[in-house]
This record gives C-alpha cells, structure tokens and sequence, in this order.
C-alpha cells in the first residue's frame, strides 16, 4: 500500500462533510446536491437497491426452472417475473451502472476540472432515474399484474395484454430521458470542462469510453423514446401504427426498438471496457499499450454498433441483402472489440502484475466478455443463427457480455474506486475469496444455458422437456454459488467502507488525477490541478526500475 | 475559491458556448425523436401509395398554409428578439417574444379548429368511420394525429419556455450582457419551426 506517501497529513473536510446547499446534514442536503459526487453516490445506492431487486427475480426465475413443470411460481408470474428482471437489470443497473455512478463521480475529477457543465441537469437526470425507477415499481403494485412482455415489448402481444404495460413504458421512457440527460452532460463536460493541459489525447480511457458511450446516448436513445411512446398511444387510442389488425407492421416496431436497443449494448459495455484499460496499466505498473487504438476502438464500435441492429431479427423477416449486410456490419464490429482485448493483454506482457481484487475482476471480464464476443459472432453468423435464434444460447450470450462484462467491469469499479469515494479500505482477502466464488458461480450458472441452448432449449419456456434437466439443475446451483459470493462481496464492501482501515490518498499507485486529490476528495475536487502534463498512464519510473534490475 | 467554508459555496460556471452546445445535443435528440416517425411515415407511404395519396386530400391546405407562415414568422421574431437584446434594447426584445408567443397562440388555434373539424367527421383514431376505412388511410390519420399532436405539444413546451425568459427578463437574470438563455429558447424555437416545415408538405402538399 503507497499510505506512506501521505503521511499523518490534516484531511480537509471532504465531499461527504460539505453540502453545497443551506442544509448542513441530513437527507436534504443529499437529494438537493448538484455536487457530481454526491449525484454519483445517490445513483449508487438508488442502483444498488435495484440491483438486488432484480438478482431476488433472477434467482426466482433459475429456482422455477430446476425441475420440469410448476415448481415455486405458475407460467403467468415467471413470465412476469423474467420481464421485471430484464427491465430493471438493463434500464436501472447496467445502464447507469458505470457512467451514472462512477462517471459521475470520476470523470470531472480525471480531466482536471470542478464539476459537471451542468450540475443541476445532473441531478435532474437522478430524479428522473429515480421517477422512472417508481414507475416500474408501480407496474408491479397496480391491480392487473407487472407486464408479461419481456423487456422488449414486442408488439402486438404488448397492446393486447391485459397486464400493466403502460407504466413501465413510462417507466422506460422517463428513463431514456435521464439517460440522454446524463450524456449530453458527458459529452458537453468533456469538451469544455478539460484542464487546459489536457489534449485529448492525455485523457484517460474511461473518459474516452464515456465519451463514446454518450454519444450513443444522445444519438439512439430518442429512437426508443417515440417507439414506446407510440405502443403506449396504441395501447391508449388504438392508433394502429404497429398493429397488424389495422394495416400496421410489427417487424417495423422490431427495427426501431433494435435500432437502439443494440446500441444500447455498447451503452453498456464500452464503459467497462474504458474501466479494464484503467485498471490493467495500474496494477501492472505498465504504460497502456496502444492508447490511441483503444481510444479510437471506442469510436468505432460506437459507430458500427449502431449499424447491426437487425442481427436481432434474422428470422423475423428480411431479405437476403439485408440479411447479409446486417451480418457482415456484425463481424466488422467485433474487429475494435478484439483490438482492446488484444492491448489489454500486450498491456501486462511484461508487467510486475499485482493481483488485487479489482485486477481480478477484470481478468474475469476479459475472459467472460471473450466468450460472451464470440458467441455472438456465432449467433451473427445467418446460418448458424437460425439454429440458436431464440433459444438459451442466446440467453448465455448476452448475459455473458451484460453481466460477465458489464456486471463484473461494475464490481471491479467497485473495488477499484469505493476506497476513494469513502476513505476506508476493504478486507482483501475477503474480497478475493468473493470474486472467486463470484467468479465460479457465475459461470456454472451461465455456461451449461449455451449446451442446453444448442441442444434446443428456448428463451424464455416456462416448461421443458426432461433430458435438460440436468443443465436447468446445474446452472441453478451456479446461481446459489454466486448469489453466496455475492453477499460476501457486499458484506464486505459495506463493512470495509464502514469500519475499514483509512485507504490513504493512492492504495493502488494509480497515475490518473483521481488518484492525486484527497480521499475523499474535497468539495470541488481541486485547490490546484496538478501537473498534467505526462499524461494518464506514465509508469516509466517502474519500467526503468525493472530494466535496471535484470 | 474556499471550499471548507459550509455555506452555499459551489462554483457557478459560466460557459455560454457550453450552453449552447449542450442545447444543439438536445436538439439532435429532438430530431432523432421525430426521426422514428419519418421513418415510419416513409415505410408506410412507400406501402400504402394510393391510400396516402387519397386521405392526404381530406386535409385543408389553406390552414397548413397559414400554420406555415405563422411559424416562420414567428421564428423571424424570436431571432429579432435576440438581436433586440443584444443592442440592449430589453422592452423590444420583450415585445417580439410577446409576437412570437402570439403567432404559436394562432397556430395551436388554427389546429384546434382542424382537429377538432377531423373529430367531428368521424376521423379520430378508434372510431367506426375512420375503421371503415382502407388500412393505409387509418395509418395516414393515425400518424397525422401522432406526429402533428407530438409536435403541436413541442410548440406548448416553446411557449412555456418563453414564459420563463419573460420571467428571467424581468429578474435581470437575462440581459444583454447574459442571453445564452434568450438564444437556446429561440433555438429550441427554430426546431419546432424546422420540424413543421417538414410535416407540412408531408401531409398537406404530397398528393
């Protein structure tokens, strides 16, 4: 640990003291912050209760499927139940998951500057994600029962079930909204609020990768916004735009909530992405290798992955051309995906690897996210896809990169930055054990959904037939395994932010500005930026030092 | 800047290019938003040709026209309104924001009167006569309501915004020397301007 370098020096009165508003203490002088750390810690929490909500649905969904027929719930509640998980894991977790949270809380500080551009719009997009989040609350209170759609409401079913559809479009809207909000924010932020020493090139890659990520933001989100907005209409006044019975089309509903919906994926995954090129370089005292490549990688995937929506919807009816087109845009895609993997590794060749928890977590997603990147190349390829198209393998797939990417680039940010963000240090041992545990359950609950799902089980069946129950038997205990490791994480995290030794100002060594403020860091970051001018990942003095060794 | 100081101490920074940019992202959102729906007028033109050709004759050019004209002018008032304010000439600036606000007051007049004349033929979404009708004329009136009221409710939120630069006006929170506000509002403006330019030949002209 570097805490000598700090020695028994007078902490300022930190963010988590000072209020920017009239309200000394209490709850007020959270929910009425416009400071970006305070939001980023109201959206943690918010995120985190949700969190839970979603994993308990999760566990109920793999614990109904251990054995053939009826097990805890019937038919209608599981369809219920695998909706409102879809809903609240993508819209409320995974999401806002890294850039709302640790964006929110690290991006200003990384490029030299104060705050936000907008602060109260920032906190704004909280109330609107938290608004939203009680509408999706609500479609579970209402008499009539949450929605049965599946996270992407596909219509027709969406307009004639009889279930409480329309408050979780609002639900899903309101929170596109506070999505937007939050990359117009990013994207502004970036370009006017840099330290003037810092070029673009001097930014660290997370910032890079939540710039990308905004832009997505900003560009696909408002597609899904009208989209849901018009099955609502449909389902209020019977406009007729996507139903069948009236002359409406509803593969056209399909391209348009695809045309952000993939996106959306990259919304997801290019910040854990920018998250393993942080932590790779610190905790293998190595420069990052190709920083210019991961940077433009991010673009490009940005870029391309709006290009490959209808991959979604192979058998649902397209011709030939498209189908090709959408296919080949596909493997393209995967090019800058597999550069950053490529990096990551030349990153550590030669690096003096330290294995901490939040390095761990990264080796997981680097791992998971490849597996979870070539399954979908198979599942991008037009013939194979019409074996797997709606079985589990694709379940597998996505939950590979959403939850083995994204959900573990999320807890690597956890153990990488909760220290900053409160001061106090975790057991590390503790949390080894948790990510191997994490780690394991995970892929005994994911990886027998790609056997069953080549073998011929579909998405989303309520029921099964019984030679794949021992995969259904399996993948249920992977989920007791890691709903386990799950709790010893969080257990441990809260304890070690409650009570854990004082973290000191750089427990990793890491080089970005994050890493030279306080900790915690005071009210507006900075009384002077410091120097920088070597950019974000310049380890040369342990690269010199290891060459002078050998 | 002291920040171990407990009052209300946090940096207000003024950045009106940064406003502005913030303000065009959120304008790209908007025509995004209204992207969804071209898109979907496109498809289902190019499906239903003669349908749309048919029920687009239903609609009353002269009021589309006089729509047109009342919002181009009144996007020239909302500029002029900035001009006005930036050679500090507030009581004027406040007037043309009271055109601007006058001309979206007869669009939405106008289109009550529209509406309310479809509604009164039968031609509402959902209703006996409209459902009577070939699948591509539902569809046509279908998104005439959709994207007419979508942006009908745009012209309300610009006037709304309107409102709240009076407001500032008044509190010298906008004067000449600090308009970034005054601008965006007149941007936002110029969008719902833009998108109706749009939708007017669209609807009304294309036969």
């Amino acid at each position: 640990m570097a805490n000598a370098a700090m020695p028994a020096e007078k902490l300022e009165l930190s963010y988590l003291d000072v209020s920017t508003n009239k309200h000394k203490s209490g709850i007020l002088s959270w929910i009425l912050s416009v400071d970006h750390k305070r939001i980023g810690l109201l959206y943690f929490f918010s995120m985190m209760a949700f969190f839970i909500v979603a994993v308990t649905f999760g566990f109920l969904i793999r614990l109904e499927l251990i054995a053939p027929g009826k097990t805890i719930v019937d038919a209608q509640t599981y369809n219920q139940l695998f909706t409102l998980h879809g809903i609240i894991m993508i819209f409320l977790f995974i999401i806002p998951g890294l850039p709302a949270v640790f964006g929110n809380f690290f991006m200003p500080i990384m490029i030299g500057a104060k705050d936000v551009i907008f602060p109260r719009i920032n906190l704004l997009s909280w109330y609107m994600f938290v608004i939203g989040g009680l509408f999706a609350v609500i479609s579970m209170l209402l008499p009539g029962g949450s929605a049965d759609t599946g996270w992407m409401f596909y219509v027709p079913y969406s307009v004639r079930t009889n279930t409480n559809v329309l408050p979780a479009l609002i639900a899903a809207f309101i929170l596109g909204f506070s999505s937007i909000l939050t990359g117009l924010n990013f994207i502004t932020t970036i370009h006017r609020m840099r330290h003037p020493d810092m070029s673009w090139f001097k930014m660290p890659l997370f910032v890079w990768s939540l710039y990308a990520t905004a832009w997505i933001q900003v560009l696909a989100t408002p597609i899904i916004g009208i989209t849901l907005v018009l099955v609502g209409v449909e389902r209020i006044l019977g406009v007729g735009i996507f139903d069948p019975a009236l002359g409406g089309d509803p593969v056209l509903y399909q391209h348009l909530f695809w045309i952000y919906s993939h996106p959306a994926v990259y919304i997801m995954i290019l910040p854990a992405m920018g998250l393993v090129s942080e932590i790779i370089p610190v905790f293998s005292r190595r420069s990052i290798f190709g920083y210019k490549f991961i940077a433009f990688s991010s673009l490009a995937i940005a870029f391309f992955g709006s290009l490959v929506w209808a991959h979604h919807m192979f058998t649902a009816g397209m011709s030939d051309t498209a189908q090709f087109v959408f296919s080949f845009i596909t493997f393209v895609l995967s090019i800058p995906s597999a550069i950053k993997v490529f990096n990551w590794i030349s990153t550590m060749y030669k690096g003096s690897i330290q294995p901490d928890p939040p390095f761990l977590y990264a080796m997981s997603f680097i791992v998971q996210f490849a597996i979870g990147g070539f399954t979908g190349l198979m599942l991008g390829a037009l013939s194979v896809n019409i074996h797997l198209q709606d079985t589990s393998f694709v379940v597998a797939h996505f939950h590979y990169v959403m939850f083995g990417g994204t959900g573990f680039g999320i807890f690597a940010a956890m153990h990488y930055w909760l220290p900053k963000m409160f001061g106090r240090m975790y057991n590390l041992k503790v949390a080894t054990w948790a990510w191997a545990i994490v780690t394991i359950g995970y892929n005994v609950l994911y990886f027998p959904m790609f056997i069953m799902g080549y073998l011929g089980m579909p998405r989303r069946y309520y029921d099964y037939l019984p030679e794949f129950q021992p995969y259904h038997v399996a993948s249920t205990i992977g989920s007791w395994i890691l709903i386990i490791g799950l709790i010893i994480m969080f257990t441990n995290l809260w304890v070690g932010m409650r009570r854990g030794q004082k973290a000191g100002m750089n427990p990793w060594g890491g080089e970005t500005l994050e890493w030279k403020v306080q900790t915690p860091p005071i009210l507006e970051n900075f009384h002077d930026v410091p120097d920088v001018h070597a950019g974000p990942y310049d380890y040369s003095k342990y690269e010199a030092k290891k060459e002078a060794t050998k | 800047m002291s920040s171990t100081d407990h009052a209300a101490v946090h940096h207000v920074h003024r950045d009106d290019y940064g406003s502005r940019m913030g303000m065009w992202l959120f304008l790209f959102t908007e025509l995004i938003l209204f992207g969804g729906l071209f898109i979907i007028y496109a498809v289902y033109r190019f499906t239903h040709q003669t349908e749309f050709h048919l029920a687009a004759q239903e609609l009353n050019t002269t009021i589309g026209l006089i729509n047109t004209i009342a919002l181009l002018t009144s996007s020239m008032t909302a500029a002029m309104s900035i001009t006005a304010m930036q050679k500090g000439n507030i009581r004027f600036s406040k007037t043309l924001i009271w055109v601007t606000i006058g001309f979206a007051f007869v669009f939405m007049v106008n289109k009550y009167f529209e509406w309310g004349a479809k509604i009164h033929h039968g031609i509402y979404p959902g209703s006996k006569d409209l459902l009577a009708k070939p699948e591509g004329e539902i569809l046509y009136f279908g998104l005439y309501y959709v994207m007419t009221g979508l942006h009908t409710f745009h012209v309300i939120v610009g006037v709304i915004f309107f409102l709240f630069i009076l407001r500032q006006i008044n509190q010298k929170k906008i004067e000449p020397t600090r308009y970034v506000r005054l601008e965006n509002s007149a941007l936002y403006w110029h969008l719902v301007d833009l998108i109706w330019i749009f939708l007017f030949p669209l609807f009304y002209l294309i036969h």
